[in-house]
């Protein structure tokens, strides 16, 4: 396998030709490669002295780390796991958690450190050339190769029997598939199911704080509230996934300020009832300003104008919040008249 | 013939254990060929060679810990009411999942230290990642015949951003669900599939009462087993090809210089291992992460400003943040391009970096071999679009946190994200012009220092008053290192008749190629290094100036 | 100082407590907060709103109008009542600089306690608005703090973050961290909703909403709390995080990698 054997363009890059052969000092050729310098001695090589003491360093730092592992040891066994310190100058922590890390981490770093000690200070730094092998095979075994797979593929008769052949193919590329279907129970089709929300017509606003229903009267200007349809409870087997629909802000805001109209018809003296959640991809949206009736997402700071229709004015949602329309039941409590009119949260391919 | 008989008997019985052990050991295995070429195999010392260790024992060190949190998560979105030793807590809903995280941080001895480790180690990975592959780009590395090894590493390092972020998922914490529902709207806006893709990875409408244990496989198996294929695969291969090292004396593509193996390198490897490990534990006894506690179990109606990923994927939440609210409908359609796009755009973010080595390659048509490493100036064209890449990369990454731009520097969060949708334009093409000059510049410099030798800062009045500053010539070793960079040759089109000479068709690859050529190598690119011609001519006519 | 101001408040607190045992007979405390007011000691009660009213001339009267009723440097004080002045003066926003950027920012108080009292009782006397919540309405006994936590998720979190360390808002606004914040001032920005930040009235967020809330971010955000895990990295979440791992994690293993990968010191050629 000598280098010759080899097409040129695939050898080890060459460096230039300007450079003379390695090693040779040439008067011709004052960038010519001088070879690897001559080894120096560290004082450890030379000093009896110097190499006992890197030798009693690294059995320390060994020690070092023994001790550290019983003190890990000890450290777990007494103290209680609910112990908080003062450590200055990171504050209150846990005893456990700060005495366990640490001593782990000298144990360790001992280790490291005196393994390292040992190979930079006591070990050979004589530096040694080794040869580099071209990765290609040679013409000779490239040929060898190629002939044998050549006569495997004719015995097998794979080119010549093509019925074999395209049968073989068709199946090893359907059987796949089975495994494509069985993804299929991961869940059900999506349905109508993102476009509906458990508002209906009559459905009182429950106030998340309080968990009572809602009565206009309690809705200050320039508060902020949030409600979720009657009849959610936390314990609810589906709670997380209703109210990552349903979930509801509520402000008030003075009925001449309103400069959406729309907006206006579905509020009820002004409180307004938009979806917490943000068309841009879901995030609870409720960093309500209440002078500037504004409201900003914490995730991606989409900015929505709650006095005109919760219209974009920033960031990267595409549309309004939605916006759900209200009004008061025979016994003065809030209620929805309705489902939102277009589907709550981000948008996807089939909302139109 | 009985002495022998006797020797080889004796021999037999007093032979070390050790060396019986290998000696039963190769019969079965074949150890001693595979020791022959490996034991004593030279590696060279740079600090910058040893990150691709950081990554690897990182790795390890997640690994061996995280074994240890399988055995008290659980992974169940069953819904509990908490009675552990969490005060602030108590009596709160949560998921089994988010409940179990708390009681591996509060209630198992030790359990916190080993989340912690088992975090802090997976930034650091990922950073460690990062680092590596850049280091490995600056140099030119990933040259053939290491393009392979170059694609391995980038897909670790892919894989560990999901792998990270399915992991961080699992507690079902506000934080982190925030983060799962972000997942869902930007799968929610692929075209046509969406809907679907989104209802089959969460079994239903978000976030159902799957996703935790799905992830759970993900984080677990699927993906950390595919990286620890990859990475026994990319250190096969660092072995195979033997390590890169800079110019240097005595350095040539045909060897390697350096310490072997055994016993310096374990030494200092398996060192190495030991203290990234106890790095890694000192931090995590000494600094918070991730504090699931005080974030509280995930609500859907519930979020926290500052809501960002992990470091490793904000660029991707930088993206997102951005992107202007563009969504197109159409035919009872709708293409949420606001969303959709920073999806497109992340994985392509990546992928520019990943083909970069094809690109080169085909630029130089240079189908050698290279062991030996550029220096970043040396390779001005490269080291610009690296640097251009990067300034792409960092500038989304100040976008993900640009609330927290905001906050701490008294900015407007509108103003940030302004900032931010200009310079991801305006950003990688200035840092592209910068970097070029600056590479150039560094090479004149080197370029001055082999035919001038170097600036010594002594002053010298000569007699006739005038002064100089002596320079003293380079010894052999320096000269021969700055000019051991190869310098290749601007690609021209090839001739536009044939033999017959009928004039043929020159194909827009062929011309294209060249002229990416020229930008690489052209006269703007690169600056010719001294020729020996050069060097005599200054050196001998005494007449220095 | 503090003994002056403690007895100073002494009788208003008596007649919160008063108020109080009106509520609980059923009476609507805020409807009833100013007349209660009216009907204590009306001697030293019109005093204090006397000498209120002269602070109020020096120092608030040219943006807020001299009668309170506002003017396009200041919104209009009638009916914020008296909850608004204590927390506005008392956390130093108020009196604001003159030109201020996009929000009034906490700054050092330049009124006592006792001076505070007597702006707020003057400001109360304009129109009917919150009182000054008592101890006991802030206090920390008899709260649910794991409760508290649910609520600050629900209402404040999205804005001062989890623990209260604050965050952004748009065109350079912020909601300001709430470490070190007095109790007291923490209910009534709650109760009035100072500058862009909303109310949560009593109608929509009760009394013990607000207690449990600030006995949570008390436990969780107080001068005792217990970070267990070590540094609190600003409680700000991965991006801090992000950035530690890469200066001291990343950054603490590359010196070690350098150190590693170092020449040993060669003996000197003599």
């Amino acid at each position: 396998m000598s280098s010759q054997d080899i097409p040129e363009e695939n050898l080890p890059a060459e460096q230039d030709h300007a450079h003379g052969a390695v090693g040779i000092a040439d008067e011709e050729n004052p960038f010519a490669d001088p070879g690897l310098p001559p080894h120096e001695h560290r004082i450890q090589d030379v000093d009896e002295r110097a190499a006992r003491r890197s030798e009693r360093m690294v059995a320390l730092l060994f020690t070092v780390s023994m001790l550290a592992t019983i003190a890990f040891i000890v450290a777990y066994l007494v103290i209680p796991n609910d112990k908080s310190i003062f450590v200055f100058p990171i504050g209150h922590l846990s005893a456990m958690n700060f005495t366990l890390g640490i001593t782990l981490g000298v144990a360790l770093f001992c280790i490291g450190a005196g393994a390292v000690h040992w190979a930079r200070t006591l070990m050979s730094d004589v530096e040694v050339a080794d040869d580099r092998h071209p990765i290609e095979a040679s013409p000779e075994v490239r040929a060898k190769v190629h002939a044998d797979f050549r006569e495997g593929a004719k015995e097998s008769a794979l080119g010549r029997r093509k019925l074999i052949r395209n049968t073989m193919f068709g199946a090893l590329a359907l059987v796949p598939l089975s495994g494509v279907m069985l993804l299929g129970g991961l869940g059900p089709a999506p349905g109508t199911k993102l476009r509906h929300t458990m508002w209906t017509k009559g459905k009182r606003l429950v106030n998340m704080n309080t968990n009572e229903p809602l009565r206009p009267e309690d809705v200050a200007v320039g508060s902020l509230t949030f409600a979720m349809p009657d009849g959610l409870e936390e314990h609810d087997e589906e709670f997380q996934t209703e109210i990552a629909k349903a979930a509801l802000m509520i402000v008030r805001l003075q009925p001449d300020n309103i400069k959406d109209k729309r907006e206006l018809d579905w509020s009820h003296q002004g409180i307004v009832a938009f979806s917490k959640i943000c068309t841009h991809v879901g995030c609870p949206i409720s960093l309500y300003e209440q002078q500037t009736h504004h409201v900003l997402c914490p995730c991606h700071q989409s900015t929505f104008d709650l006095s005109d229709g919760a219209r974009v004015i920033f960031g990267p949602a595409g549309h309004a919040l939605p916006q759900l329309r209200i009004g008061v039941d025979s016994e003065g409590y809030l209620q929805a008249l309705g489902d939102f009119e277009e589907p709550v949260g981000p948008a996807f391919w089939e909302r139109g | 013939m009985s002495t022998s008989e006797n020797e080889t008997s004796r021999s037999r019985g007093k032979a070390p254990a050790g060396e019986r052990i290998a000696d039963w050991a190769d019969g079965r295995l074949g150890i001693y060929s595979l020791a022959k070429a490996n034991m004593r195999k030279i590696f060279p010392d740079h600090w910058s060679f040893m990150l691709g260790e950081v990554c690897m024992y990182s790795f390890i060190i997640i690994i061996l810990t995280g074994v240890y949190l399988t055995l008290f998560f659980h992974p169940s979105m069953n819904e509990v009411e908490y009675h552990g030793s969490y005060v602030p807590l108590q009596g709160q809903l949560m998921s089994e999942a988010f409940s179990s995280t708390l009681h591996i941080s509060f209630d198992v001895r030790g359990g916190l230290l080993i989340r912690q480790i088992h975090h802090w180690a997976a930034l650091i990975f990922l950073a460690g990642m990062f680092v590596h592959m850049m280091r490995v780009f600056f140099t030119g590395a990933f040259r053939k015949p290491r393009e392979i090894n170059w694609l391995f590493g980038f897909l670790l390092f892919v894989l560990g951003m999901f792998t990270g972020f399915t992991g961080y998922s699992l507690p079902d914490d506000l934080l982190s669900g925030t983060g799962v529902r972000f997942m869902e709207g930007a799968i929610l806006s692929v075209p046509i599939i969406g809907t679907y893709l989104s209802f089959f990875l969460f079994g239903g409408e978000f976030p159902g009462h799957d996703f935790v244990a799905r992830f759970y496989s993900i984080h677990i198996l699927l993906l950390p087993g595919i990286m620890l294929g990859l990475m026994v695969a990319h250190l096969i291969l660092v072995f195979y090809h033997k390590h890169t090292q800079f110019a240097g004396p005595g350095k040539s593509e045909k060897n390697v210089v350096g310490m072997p193996l055994l016993p310096v390198y374990m030494a200092k490897a398996g060192g190495f291992f030991f203290l990234v490990f106890g790095v890694i534990a000192a931090i995590a006894a000494v600094a918070q992460i991730n504090p699931i506690w005080a974030m509280g179990p995930y609500r859907p109606d519930q979020v926290s400003t500052g809501a960002q990923p992990d470091w490793y994927m904000g660029f991707a939440e930088g993206l997102i943040r951005f992107m202007p609210g563009w969504e197109i409908n159409f035919w009872g359609h709708t293409l949420v391009l606001g969303v959709f796009i920073p999806l497109v755009l992340f994985p392509l973010v990546l992928a520019v970096i990943a083909v970069y080595p094809f690109i080169e390659s085909w630029v130089t048509g240079d189908k050698r071999e290279h062991h030996i490493l550029d220096r970043p100036r040396n390779a001005p064209t490269r080291t610009a679009f690296g640097v251009a890449w990067v300034t792409i990369y960092m500038i989304t990454l100040v976008g993900g946190g640009n609330d927290l731009w905001a906050t701490h520097f008294h900015l407007s969060i509108n103003a940030v994200t302004w900032f931010v949708r200009i310079f991801f334009f305006a950003g990688p093409v200035i840092a592209f012009i910068l970097t070029k000059r600056i590479c150039l510049g560094l090479q004149r410099r080197d370029h001055d220092k082999v035919l001038h030798g170097r600036e010594t800062g002594i002053i010298k009045r000569l007699p006739h008053g005038e002064f100089i500053e002596v320079h003293e010539p380079l010894s052999q070793e320096q000269l021969h290192t700055l000019t051991a960079h190869h310098q290749y040759e601007p690609a021209e089109i090839g001739p536009t008749v044939d033999e017959n000479g009928v004039e043929r068709k020159v194909p827009a690859s062929e011309k294209l190629r060249a002229k990416l050529s020229n930008a690489y190598y052209g006269e703007d690119s690169q600056i010719p290094k001294p020729t020996v011609e050069e060097y005599k001519e200054i050196t001998s006519g005494h007449g220095h100036h | 100082m503090k003994k002056l101001s403690a007895r100073r408040r002494h009788p208003l607190a008596a007649v919160v407590v008063l108020l109080l045992a009106l509520a609980a007979t059923g009476g609507l405390y805020a409807a009833f907060a100013p007349a209660g007011k009216a009907q204590a000691d009306e001697t030293s009660q019109s005093l204090t709103i006397k000498e209120g009213k002269k602070l109020y001339q020096v120092g608030c009267a040219s943006c807020h109008g001299t009668g309170g009723q506002g003017s396009s440097d200041g919104p209009s004080l009638v009916g914020v009542g008296a909850a608004a002045v204590d927390f506005q003066v008392g956390t130093g926003r108020m009196p604001a600089a003159t030109s201020q950027g996009a929000q009034v920012p906490r700054k050092k108080i330049i009124y006592t306690q006792a001076q505070i009292d007597q702006l707020a009782a003057y400001v109360a006397s304009l129109g009917a608005g919150p009182s000054v919540p008592t101890k006991q309405q802030y206090g920390p006994e008899g709260a649910d703090i794991a409760k508290g936590g649910e609520l600050f998720r629900t209402n404040c979190a999205q804005c001062h973050n989890f623990t209260g360390k604050g965050g952004a808002l748009t065109k350079g606004k912020y909601a300001p961290s709430l470490e070190g914040v007095a109790p007291k001032h923490i209910y009534e920005a709650m109760q009035t909703g100072p500058q862009n930040m909303p109310s949560f009235p009593d109608t929509t967020m009760s009394e013990k909403n607000k207690k449990d809330i600030i006995a949570y971010l008390n436990a969780v955000d107080g001068s005792k709390t217990e970070n267990p895990g070590g540094l609190e990295l600003g409680g700000l979440g991965p991006v801090s995080e992000g950035l530690f791992a890469w200066i001291f994690g990343l950054g603490a293993l590359i010196a070690v990698a350098v150190w590693v990968a170092a020449r040993t010191a060669k003996a000197k050629k003599s």
